[in-house]
């Protein structure tokens, strides 16, 4: 019994590893509310792009072309929410 | 299992379009469409270049990406949808059963339209062999297609292109003959910049375009090459190789196309003309929203449609294989499109983002015009491009549209027309192109003709000469007391020598037999050879005819007191009597019976309409002549009988008999008669108007439909797999006829008072047909007069100018143009210019509206007639003063007038949030409710997002604060607040 605790933790850990590994912008222990915030944001704008319906209605709101629309938000992506925070030297890695 | 909810209206917008040879007929080419949920497939008839719509399915999912392939040596075409489901579907469509059969769904992910999850963008292999399906970011997908040995489509398991921290724009398959499958995606990495807090990566990372090869002999897809782009791209274009094309790909970079291709061929770059003197705001890029590319084996050329809906035709010039030069020149200038795609048959049909959707002739692929032609070889000065001016249509040629609602903002249902039922007053489009549509249930008629008649006639028919004539040959008019035979030729005149008795009104007349007439009138029955030769049967002494039954071979008549005689028509073409009569329990109101079944010598049954309020249903077949199977008690006296016997839809199995009565109080009933027994059930009940109802047989898509004629008329047809009984928008109309012509194939002729009308129904399947009044801009919220029949509404746009603005920038424009001459020749020329610049004003709903700089807002308040689209009043909001809400306000200090209140943003930027506060417009209605006046203006602090009466005061919000203000001579005052913390 005393043995498998040690394994077992490292089997949830290499479980969760693997989530984060195949999904993208699953959260962790460590996850900075800039981190989550930026993958929230990008989530949100990919189902923007993905549902043509809201799509059609960010179009109309902006008064822009569809196309033009799909353009901004795919580009609006890359950096949503300003840049990452400096890293405190107190942090691990 | 029962479907409980069915649509009345589907989804009118149209997200993507592919066209292929799906029914894998020869030299036809169909377009599927997706309509949101819905999967549609098109056909462009090229005799008469209407649309006709082959197929409707559902899919329950949103269609993202749709995509058309055929594999090598094939000639129909499969369709792979990419939707929120997880997985990648394949579907055939099926001719001969009318619908997209799956042939394979692969799963590979979560549901839903998520980030990571393939499916917004799907590329195809031209040559059929591999299929890439991608996501927003990081994941792409690709399957190998090839067929077995029975030659079925196959589909590998998925191999992996994925790339994480990589978000993707654009997917195309590139030609690349038979070489290993290519695919080219328009990449942007930011891994880097999610690791740099100081933001220097952000201005040094560059979108790439990457080539994915997927290697068939190693079964595996290697990224093989990526390029940086100078400018951001948002669209590929895959252009030809192999044995017809150089191969590569067009990238539409903004205000640039450049053309790419794998090894040492040079970029060729391309700036997109520009509109010449546009008033559009002058730091906006243009950028490229859709494409379509036609190839043949002698040529090929793109078609791509920048964002204020300019088509250019772009084509390339070789040097062998490699590319030498880009030309691009104006087309022509079409509605901005979701897709376009152009049909080997000479069409163009373009799906656009908002408002109809377009079916274009190409008349002439602009070869031989005085439109100047760019290269990518000019010389231009750095940031410098081409300028074209817009012009209307001139090589293509509208031939048809399919409407939409999208985007539908508001609706309003009301009866405001005072008509027997209420339409829906719908607030639809964008820009310029925004439209008050008045949507009423019903089928839109298209009225062929219309011709008076000397009197009141009460019934009508149409006989064909022959039975193997497809055309009518005579319309038959009965009146009070006379017949008038009409003869249809290239024109309608009254024939004098049909052989019928012109002085009696006439109750029925059919062809019978081969090529005899009947004529039922209440004396006798009078039946014309061909020849000529007439015989005759006299009603028995005292007793008339009321009522008869026809059709080819059989011939029942009810005689006043209720007693029925049957006639059928024997080999050498005689009319036998049957020797027994039945009498019935009542008089005859309607009798009916259903055309002789194909195959067969006569019609079964026969049903006949009892004034003591039921249905009976009389056997004629030889054994039993004249019995009675069964009856049905109805609720009110019958007023018509139709029988219908419709084949089952493959051709096969047993036909099914449905019998349509019609009740004195306007109800329709619908019933089956079982076909052996004759037994009556499953009765359905539809009220239809406040008349008795009639049928009438007519011919809608080559099969029976019912006329049913009450205070409003009805069309009961089949359509798509569906029965649909819609209301004709048309005046009631007394009795009808089917009417074959060569003119009209599927018409009716019918009569209302003393007129002839020749009618046709031809946009089968809708529910709605509309009115539409145009509008200045994006629509925004209506209100209604309480009891004058107006509607007042404002409509708001972003990031575009006033038309006060607009003049004053055209005129700026102008001046400018002039000040910059120099000698007395050069200003002459100068002055000319600038004339032409102030009068030249394009048509917005056509050329799309001007664009400004974002916090630039538009606003028009308007109050128009609900039944006449006339604009009473018109009120122009100053430049950046948006629009957002409106209500209508009786204010207790001002108790007998009317007001409406429009809340306003002034100056709004969208992102980042920011603001010049708000104000509030104060409209006096005049009582007749056909005016407004501006009373007030009322600053605010904050923009107002709502208005709403309360107490005969004014409650509105601002921001976090709402605040409620009471009517005052020179503006409104504010008489409390409450401000809302969380918020």
């Amino acid at each position: 019994m005393t043995s498998s605790a040690p394994t077992e933790r490292f089997h949830v850990l290499a479980q969760l590893e693997h989530l984060q590994s195949k999904y993208t912008g699953c959260g962790h222990a460590d996850t900075s509310r800039w981190e989550w915030m930026t993958n929230v944001h990008r989530d949100t704008y990919a189902s923007l792009v993905g549902h043509p319906g809201l799509l059609s209605y960010m179009a109309v709101c902006e008064h822009e072309s569809r196309a033009r629309t799909k353009f901004n938000l795919i580009n609006r992506m890359v950096q949503p929410c300003g840049p990452p925070p400096e890293k405190s030297p107190l942090d691990d890695d | 299992m029962h479907l409980y909810h069915l649509t009345l209206q589907g989804q009118t917008s149209i997200n993507q379009a592919v066209h292929g040879s799906f029914t894998g007929a020869s030299k036809q080419q169909e377009v599927c469409v997706a309509r949101g949920t819905t999967l549609q497939l098109i056909f462009c008839d090229p005799k008469s270049g209407k649309i006709q719509t082959l197929c409707t399915q559902d899919v329950f999912g949103v269609i993202r990406s749709l995509y058309a392939f055929r594999l090598t040596g094939s000639n129909k075409d499969y369709v792979a949808v990419g939707s929120d489901s997880g997985r990648i579907a394949i579907l055939e469509y099926k001719q001969e059963r009318n619908l997209f059969e799956r042939i394979h769904l692969e799963t590979y992910g979560k549901t839903g339209c998520r980030r990571v999850v393939p499916g917004q963008y799907l590329a195809a292999d031209p040559r059929g062999r591999a299929i890439m399906i991608g996501a927003a970011e990081r994941q792409k997908l690709v399957y190998i297609l090839n067929r077995d040995v029975e030659a079925r489509l196959t589909i590998s398991s998925p191999l992996e292109a994925h790339k994480t921290y990589t978000l993707c724009q654009g997917m195309v398959g590139v030609d690349v003959g038979f070489e290993n499958p290519t695919f080219a995606c328009l990449e942007f990495d930011y891994e880097e910049i999610d690791n740099d807090p100081t933001g220097e990566n952000l201005k040094k990372t560059q979108q790439h375009l990457t080539f994915y090869e997927l290697d068939l002999g190693l079964n595996h897809v290697v990224r093989k090459y990526a390029e940086p782009l100078t400018d951001l791209g948002n669209h590929l274009i895959a252009v030809p190789g192999g044995q017809e094309g150089p191969s590569g790909v067009i990238v539409c970079c903004e205000n640039y196309l450049v053309y790419k291709n794998l090894g040492d061929q040079p970029d060729i770059k391309c700036p997109i003309p520009r509109r010449r003197n546009d008033l559009d705001d002058a730091d906006r890029t243009l950028m490229i929203v859709c494409s379509a590319t036609h190839k043949t084996k002698l040529l090929f050329f793109f078609l791509v449609q920048s964002e204020q809906g300019d088509v250019f035709k772009v084509t390339l010039e070789t040097d062998e294989d490699l590319v030498t030069e880009m030309k691009i020149k104006y087309f022509d200038t079409v509605p901005v499109a979701n897709a376009m795609c152009i049909l080997k048959t000479g069409f163009l049909f373009v799906a656009a983002e908002f408002g109809d959707h377009q079916l274009y002739q190409i008349a002439n692929l602009g070869d031989n015009d005085d439109e100047p032609e760019y290269s990518s070889r000019m010389e231009l000065e750095e940031g410098d491009t081409f300028f074209f001016a817009p012009r209307s249509l001139q090589n293509l040629v509208p031939v048809d549209t399919i409407p939409s609602l999208c985007p539908l903002i508001n609706t309003h249902i009301a009866d405001l027309a005072r008509e027997d039922a209420p339409q829906i007053y719908a607030m639809c489009g964008r820009g310029a192109g925004s439209k008050l549509k008045v949507l009423r249930n019903g089928l839109e008629v298209s009225e062929m003709a219309v011709s008076e008649l000397p009197g009141n006639p009460n019934a009508v028919w149409t006989v064909k000469r022959n039975v193997d004539d497809k055309f009518d040959a005579h319309i038959v008019v009965s009146f009070l007391n006379a017949t008038l035979v009409l003869a249809i030729g290239e024109t309608v005149e009254e024939a004098t020598d049909s052989g019928f008795v012109a002085t009696q009104p006439t109750i029925g007349c059919a062809l019978i037999g081969d090529d005899s007439m009947l004529q039922v009138y209440p004396d006798g029955i009078r039946h014309i050879r061909s020849d000529r030769r007439v015989n005759e049967w006299r009603a028995p002494g005292r007793r008339t005819i009321v009522k008869c039954a026809l059709n080819r071979r059989q011939v029942a008549i009810g005689l006043s007191g209720g007693e029925i005689v049957y006639f059928e028509l024997d080999m050498t073409g005689q009319l036998n009597e049957f020797t027994e009569r039945r009498q019935l329990p009542g008089e005859i109101l309607c009798m009916s019976m259903s055309e002789v079944p194909e195959g067969e010598i006569r019609s079964r049954f026969l049903t006949v309409g009892v004034s003591d309020s039921t249905v009976r249903v009389i056997s004629l077949d030889p054994s039993d002549t004249l019995a009675p199977l069964s009856f049905q008690a109805l609720p009110s006296p019958p007023e018509s009988l139709l029988l219908l016997e419709s084949s089952s839809e493959d051709g096969k199995g047993v036909s099914t008999i449905h019998l349509n009565i019609g009740l004195q109080n306007g109800c329709l009933l619908r019933t089956t008669v079982d076909s052996v027994t004759g037994d009556l059930m499953d009765t359905r009940t539809r009220f239809l108007g406040t008349r008795p109802v009639r049928l009438f047989r007519v011919r809608v898509l080559n099969k029976d439909a019912v006329l049913c004629t009450s205070s409003r008329s009805w069309l009961l047809y089949h359509y798509q797999n569906r029965f649909h009984l819609t209301p004709l928008s048309y005046p009631s109309l007394e009795f009808a006829s089917s009417f074959a012509s060569e003119q009209c194939a599927e018409g009716v002729v019918a009569i209302t008072e003393n007129t002839l009308r020749i009618i046709a129904v031809e946009k089968l399947g809708g529910a709605f047909n509309e009115v539409i009044h145009k509008l200045a801009l994006t629509p925004r919220r209506m209100v209604v007069h309480p009891s004058a029949n107006t509607i007042m509404m404002i409509e708001t746009d972003h990031a575009t100018y006033t038309e006060q603005m607009k003049n004053k920038k055209r005129n700026d424009m102008a001046n400018d143009i002039e000040s910059l001459a120099t000698d007395e020749q050069e200003l002459e020329l100068a002055r000319e210019i600038a004339e032409g610049m102030r009068n030249t004003k394009l048509d917005e709903s056509v050329f799309g509206t001007v664009k400004g700089a974002p916090t630039r807002w538009a606003s028009v308040v308007r109050l128009l007639n609900a039944k006449t689209g006339d604009i009473h009043s018109f009120f122009e909001l100053p430049q950046d003063e948006a629009a957002k809400c409106m209500t209508l306000i009786q204010f207790h200090a001002q108790p007998d007038t009317l007001m409406v209140l429009v809340g306003c943003a002034i100056s709004v930027r969208l992102r980042p949030y920011s603001h010049r506060g708000g104000c509030v417009y104060t409209f006096l209605l005049s009582n007749s409710g056909d005016k407004f006046d501006l009373v007030h203006r009322t600053p605010t602090e904050e923009p107002v997002t709502a208005v709403h009466d309360f107490r005969g005061m004014a409650l509105i919000a601002l921001g976090n604060r709402l605040r409620i203000y009471e009517f005052g001579k020179r503006k409104l005052l504010a008489k409390c607040e409450n401000k809302v913390k969380l918020l």
